[in-house]
């Protein structure tokens, strides 16, 4: 087992050698040997659930100070595994993709070592290891974000805006484990896991919302989320899907790492931040969604959204566990990692196949697209697939998981203590309020940009991208199938990863027959029998449809167009029309930018020339909070220049003042 | 309990979805008559709906040159999701529980996907129509799914379940528990969403064919013969299952907990009872209404969610 975790490392880093393949190589060599990387983890991972024994790798050599130690728990192990399918997909994806656009040799250096530290976070086991691990991560990752930088201007703020702040996050990360570190004289976590008690509270709080801040920054939580709609969309696809369904995850891991394993859980104040950050997160996330344009930065928007749940679900189960009610606190807890299998799963089909898309039309404005169900069928039912899934519409893994999440929310309302009567219903409304405007994204998302006619000579024009890219693609549709059918494959591994949290623990949900009952509370589910129970009802109206009018044709017309001449597409309605009534609504929190346009006749006012009009997304939080804080760095820096004039003797003070301060303070 | 085969409790599902189908037309006729008379007129007769069908499914089906087989699957889909709904909610009996199927959170699902698929199939016929009733019906949707969503948490959280059929079984059992606070507000909550979903007054006016202000119509501008049949056929079977459930949640008299042929002929004919008298109640109600601006309806839904909030609060507060 040890020799097959080696391997991980061993593949991801020969990876990295296929920087020096010929160009038309480089893309099948990185692939293969992330592919191979990826399988190993998945091995490792499924060998860690399934015999409860952890793999256990040091090093002293490798890392200096303290050498490098990796050990995967079974909650790594649902974390490595996930990045490894996803990963899996993701390469196979990449070789189709890389058939007509050749990969640079920094992007297939960077992507075996991207996947493989995504691999390896999860199993870390020192401070050291797993800073530079997460590192790598960070820096691998913004050099893929990179690797399209000549396309547009676009692509280059969003990996300024990424660099800057998963840097910030890096920060506070280290800032708040060597804190604790340092107080338990030792990196290993397991040494730091048992010198929790000891720790001041003061101290304990203080590490534990730097480490906060700092994953919370990964996973895209509201306000520290201003990376990730840029970033997510303006990566190659295949990056956009591996970091929006595996990097995310990471952020999740550490939140549970830190808080369960190495701090031993917390008081409540801890947990309430936590429910709060998922709460504006995922209202914030699904109202971006919704009043989105481009397909990607929609997707982006919508993994906000989704993390904000998963947060909740974390914050509401440490919340129970901290005010005495443990098996609902574990029913939370595997609500919100369930949550997160399915939502890599569908976020990885729906990057993907809007990948494909960009990749043939070359644009990602669904106001340009329109009609691709007719062009591309493949590409858009896995689309579709994600879109059903994560619009929680049976019989799909989202409606598992999103029912799941609702009743572990029902039951931790009734506990009734003062936190969790304020709480809890503001999570259910955040919860409730995303399902609805969920909805309205992806119809919008899949009925303007797949159906009706195609808005733009590009969309018109378009075929089925390469196969292997459906394939990479399709390997993720058939995952939210297969989770929405029979859900029980998933759930044994979410087990494994709470029981490592919660000794303790018995599954939450028990499969009886094709039900899923949850345990130790009243609530059955048959996904199964509801998908069965539909494809008859579907079979029978159809059935009935096609039996009374068999006898005539289907006759194809014109639409109702009361009376007009003639059909333009630009007449139906687009994404920004589609989204308008909801970004009406939600006015205060979207905020576009709107620049309207009006040029009028040189002879009379009366006549108008020309309209233009553009509205931009926007985000608020970067408008109040980042833009603010930019103009004050930046006046403060200019206030800093005055101290450097370039005058040789203002230098030589500085030097005397300095000399005298220290020769003072040292005495 | 334990004899009963799962050959029974299909069997009674099925009881349900006919006994729905062939009544659904009829209500929305009632309410029609209803109406007509108190505003001086006849009026057709009360099968006129079902006349209507019959008429429609003997044409022949067109379909629009762009669209797609959503277009064509969409009718199917809302008839085939409101019908699984029927078959899985106890609606006559207690004993009709499917197990886990009677789940209150899957039948909102299953309604989701059916206004999912009517918007989905509405964009796919390309014209300005479509998209306009599409994007009114997802922005309504997506505001009165979460009040609807909250409002049931508020009915579930006392009770620890979200079984329909442990629901029912405690307002039949506990008649004082209809009227505590919490249910009274989720009540309030739910007449606007079902008003809103199912297009009545004040959200949309279902006897308006002018652009500006339908919604449904919009929708399924396009379907003729057939297809119109099973999606109006379909709004009508929405209409009447939010409506017994509503009926059940809030007024469970005559609603049997046995299993058995009279029972559920007892349950039948409560059931028959309590939908004529909504029926005939939102008919009478919708004369004396005007249609909101469609800019208002957001408001109307907020105050809906704010409704099953405080529902939700007091249920707690309560406990």
């Amino acid at each position: 087992m040890n020799a097959l975790e080696t391997a991980v490392a061993v593949f991801g880093l020969l990876g990295a050698t296929a920087a020096m393949a010929p160009a038309r190589a480089r893309a099948l060599v990185a692939a293969a040997l992330t592919a191979l990387a990826s399988m190993s983890a998945l091995l490792v991972a499924a060998v860690v659930v399934h015999t409860h024994h952890q793999v256990q790798i040091t090093s002293k050599s490798i890392i200096p100070f303290g050498g490098a130690a990796l050990r995967l728990d079974a909650l790594g192990a649902l974390f490595a595994g996930l990045t490894a399918l996803v990963a899996i997909a993701a390469s196979v994806y990449l070789i189709g993709y890389a058939r007509h656009h050749a990969m640079s040799r920094t992007a297939s250096a960077a992507f075996p070592l991207f996947v493989t530290s995504m691999l390896l976070v999860p199993a870390a086991w020192n401070v050291m290891t797993f800073l530079l691990l997460w590192e790598l991560m960070a820096l691998t990752s913004l050099a893929l974000v990179l690797s399209d930088y000549r396309r547009s201007e676009g692509v280059r703020s969003a990996g300024l805006w990424y660099a800057v702040l998963t840097h910030a996050a890096a920060a506070s990360i280290a800032l708040g484990l060597l804190l604790i570190a340092g107080h338990a004289h030792c990196q290993d976590f397991g040494v730091i896991a048992a010198a929790h008690a000891t720790m001041t509270p003061g101290l304990r709080g203080a590490a534990f919302l730097l480490l906060f801040v700092g994953f919370a920054s990964k996973s895209g939580i509201v306000p520290l989320h201003v990376w990730l709609p840029r970033a997510h969309a303006e990566a190659p696809s295949a990056v956009s899907a591996l970091m929006s369904a595996a990097m995310v995850n990471l952020g999740v891991y550490g939140v549970l790492r830190v808080g369960d394993t190495l701090l031993g859980g917390g008081p409540q104040w801890w947990w309430i931040t936590v429910t709060m950050a998922g709460t504006v997160s995922a209202i914030y996330g699904s109202i971006h969604a919704a009043t989105s344009t481009d397909l990607k930065r929609l997707l982006a928007y919508s993994t906000t959204d989704n993390i904000g749940l998963v947060f909740i679900a974390l914050g509401t189960a440490g919340l129970l566990h901290a005010t005495g009610h443990p098996a609902y606190a574990t029913l939370a807890l595997f609500a919100g990692l369930f949550h997160l299998v399915n939502h890599s799963v569908f976020k990885g089909a729906l990057f993907l196949s809007a990948g494909s898309i960009q990749y043939t039309t070359g644009t990602r404005n669904l106001d340009l697209l329109g009609g691709l169900l007719k062009r591309m069928p493949i590409a858009s039912s896995i689309f579709a697939v994600g879109a059903v899934a994560i619009s929680a519409l049976p019989p799909l893994g989202g409606f598992v998981s999103e029912w799941i999440l609702l009743q572990s929310l029902l039951h931790g309302l009734s506990t009734s203590t003062t936190v969790t009567v304020i709480l809890v219903p503001l999570s259910v409304a955040a919860l409730a309020l995303t399902g609805g405007l969920t909805a309205a994204a992806f119809v919008k998302a899949f009925g303007v940009g797949f159906l009706g006619v195609a808005r733009s000579e590009s969309a018109a024009q378009v075929v089925e991208p390469p196969r292997l890219m459906n394939v990479g693609a399709g390997l993720l549709g058939a995952a939210c199938i297969v989770l929405g059918l029979a859900p029980m494959v998933a759930t044994s591994i979410v087990d494994g990863a709470v029981r490592s949290l919660e000794p303790g623990y018995v599954s939450a949900v028990r499969s009886r027959g094709v039900a899923l009952a949850l345990r130790g509370v009243h609530g059955v589910f048959e996904p199964t029998l509801i998908a069965l129970a539909l494809v008859t009802s579907l079979s029978l109206v159809g059935g009935l449809r096609w039996f009374i009018s068999r006898r005539r044709s289907i006759r194809r017309a014109v639409a109702w167009g009361c009376g007009r001449e003639q059909f333009s597409p630009r007449m139906t309605y687009t994404a920004t029309s589609f989204a308008e009534p909801l970004q009406r609504v939600f006015d205060d929190v979207v905020q576009p930018s709107r620049d309207l346009d009006v040029s009028h006749q040189s002879e009379s006012r009366y006549f108008v020339e020309s309209v233009r009009f553009a509205s931009r997304d926007a985000d608020a939080f970067e408008r109040y909070l980042y833009h603010p804080a930019f103009a004050m760095a930046r006046t403060a820096a200019r206030a800093a220049r005055r101290l450097q004039n370039g005058s040789i003797h203002r230098y030589l003070g500085y030097g005397l003042v300095g000399l005298v301060i220290i020769l003072v303070v040292s005495r | 309990m334990m004899a009963q085969s799962s050959a029974w409790v299909i069997g009674a599902g099925l009881v349900q979805v006919v006994a729905f189908v062939l009544v659904a037309p009829l209500l929305v006729g009632l309410m029609r008559t209803v109406r007509c008379r108190m505003e001086g007129r006849t009026g057709p007769p009360v099968t006129q709906v079902w006349k209507d069908l019959r008429k429609l499914f003997a044409k022949q089906r067109t379909q629009p040159r762009d669209s797609t087989v959503v277009f064509s699957m969409t009718p199917v889909v809302l008839v085939a999701t409101t019908l699984v709904a029927i078959w899985l909610a106890p609606l006559l009996t207690t004993r009709v529980s499917m197990g886990g199927g009677s789940d209150l959170f899957a039948v909102v699902f299953l309604l989701l996907m059916g206004s999912v698929s009517m918007s989905l199939a509405a964009l796919d016929t390309a014209t300005a129509f479509g998209g306009m009733g599409a994007s009114r019906l997802m922005t309504i949707v997506a505001l009165a799914e979460p009040a609807l969503l909250v409002a049931i948490l508020a009915l579930a959280a006392p009770l620890h379940s979200s079984s329909l059929a442990v629901i029912f079984a405690t307002a039949l059992h506990h008649p004082v528990w209809v009227a505590t606070p919490q249910r009274l507000l989720s009540l309030g909550a739910f007449l606007i969403v079902i008003l809103a979903e199912s297009g009545r007054l004040p959200v949309d006016n279902p006897a308006s064919h002018l652009e500006l202000t339908m919604i449904h119509e919009a929708l399924f501008l396009e379907y003729s013969g057939p297809d119109l049949a099973l999606v109006v056929l379909g709004e009508n079977l929405r209409l009447a299952f939010m409506l017994a459930l509503l009926a059940n949640l809030y007024a469970p008299w005559g609603f049997a907990t046995a299993a058995g042929g009279w029972p559920i002929l007892i349950g039948l004919a409560a059931m028959l009872a309590k939908l004529v008298v909504l029926a005939a109640v939102i008919g009478a109600v919708e004369v004396g209404m005007a249609k909101l601006r469609l800019f208002r309806i957001p408001e109307l839904l907020a105050g809906a969610f704010m409704l099953s909030i405080l529902a939700v609060v007091s249920a707690l507060v309560i406990a």
